[in-house]
């Protein structure tokens, strides 16, 4: 639950874990990742690059959004993807499992205490009520992250895209056909399509 | 797939194969989620995704814990333990294997290109998402009010999206939802 969270301060420096700069041990690797993903609530994304890039100095900007870059293609929750990758660069695979046992296991067991809380009071009114003003507002943000994200697609008059975008939208959103389905055809499609249109600019 | 019989086999199918489509990460998979918890195997109902998906915002972590309340309710904390494993470790051994091949060939044209083509694919997953949980989630013209501001002050402003989710929390605790 929500203990401590600055609006926009940086995480409370670590006075308690000594951080060599380089070659984090398993240990730092599970408590780094565990302290920023119980930090961040709607997304760990800001909370990883400011302990990892700003706190501990394991990476510089570059390496962090290269190494987020790839786990941004790679399928799958991101900053899980991100964990694995990081923990395994410093601390072979099992560091990777550190970090990814720090990142998904302490919010997970808070998940879990929530789910069982839910179990039990989910019929209670005030919390249906209040479960859904959450959820509006919830949905709210992620709407605001697709606004984010379709901007830049937007200034290019990148209208391939924008097609490519609202046909994904009607197929999974309004048709609802099955994603694997759906990807299946769309990804080579749009695949085709970047490296032809790289090649035409190119010429 | 035998799978109503067994609930746990059912989790792990169908997250660990959810996992190596959810491109663009956790909220692109939502439909998928739906479509699989509520839509196929009759885990919840429509207000239960919608109460599941609130509160995975709510609660501190990867936005891919929803995984772990749909678990919960499937099967309890075995099922939680075995949505999250099933939804994480796939992927995370795919890119545990990628990078380490990435590493060695160093050729950085790929991860752009790949990822420029995905760009619009996750945006468009995204979208629907926010579509499917506003179908069950904003049932008035407050609630739908409230969706607006929030989207609004996200997107315009740097306040922290907790204070958003409490406010919308707040007002429907009021009753004004």
């Amino acid at each position: 639950m929500p203990r401590e969270s600055p609006p926009v301060a940086a995480p409370a420096p670590d006075a308690s874990a000594p951080s060599p700069p380089h070659q984090p041990g398993l240990l730092e690797l599970f408590l780094a990742f565990a302290k920023m993903s119980l930090a961040g609530f709607g997304g760990v994304l800001v909370w990883a690059r400011r302990a990892i890039v700003e706190q501990h100095r394991w990476m510089t900007a570059e390496e962090f959004n290269e190494t987020f870059a790839l786990c941004h293609f790679l399928p799958g929750p991101n900053i899980v993807n991100l964990s694995v990758v990081f923990g395994s660069r410093f601390r072979g695979i099992a560091g990777g499992f550190a970090a990814f046992a720090g990142l998904v296991g302490p919010p997970m067991v808070i998940a879990t205490i929530l789910a069982a809380l839910y179990a039990r009071y989910g019929d209670v009114d005030v919390l249906r009520r209040t479960l859904a003003g959450v959820a509006c507002a919830a949905v709210g943000l992620l709407f605001a992250v697709v606004l984010k994200m379709m901007l830049p697609l937007l200034k290019r008059r990148d209208v391939t895209g924008l097609v490519i975008l609202a046909a994904v939208f009607v197929a999974i959103g309004l048709i609802r056909w099955p994603l694997q389905i759906v990807l299946l055809v769309a990804i080579p499609f749009s695949l085709a399509i970047t490296i032809l249109t790289r090649r035409m600019v190119k010429a | 797939m035998n799978s109503e019989s067994n609930p746990i086999a059912a989790l792990l199918w169908t997250f660990g194969l959810m996992s190596l489509f959810a491109v663009g990460g956790a909220n692109s998979a939502i439909p998928e989620m739906h479509r699989a918890a509520v839509d196929v195997h009759h885990w919840l109902t429509d207000k239960q995704f919608a109460d599941v998906f609130a509160i995975s915002q709510l609660s501190p972590g990867p936005n891919v814990l929803i995984v772990t309340l749909i678990g919960y309710s499937v099967a309890g904390v075995a099922g939680a333990l075995a949505a999250t494993v099933a939804m994480c470790g796939p992927t995370a051994l795919l890119a545990y294997y990628v990078s380490r091949f990435l590493d060695r060939s160093r050729d950085a044209r790929w991860p752009a290109i790949i990822q420029a083509a995905l760009v619009p694919l996750s945006i468009g997953l995204m979208a629907a998402s926010g579509l499917i949980v506003v179908q069950t989630s904003d049932q008035s013209w407050i609630a739908v009010l409230i969706t607006i501001v929030a989207a609004a002050l996200a997107f315009a402003t740097r306040i922290n999206p907790l204070w958003m989710l409490l406010a919308g929390g707040l007002l429907g605790f009021a009753g004004v939802v």
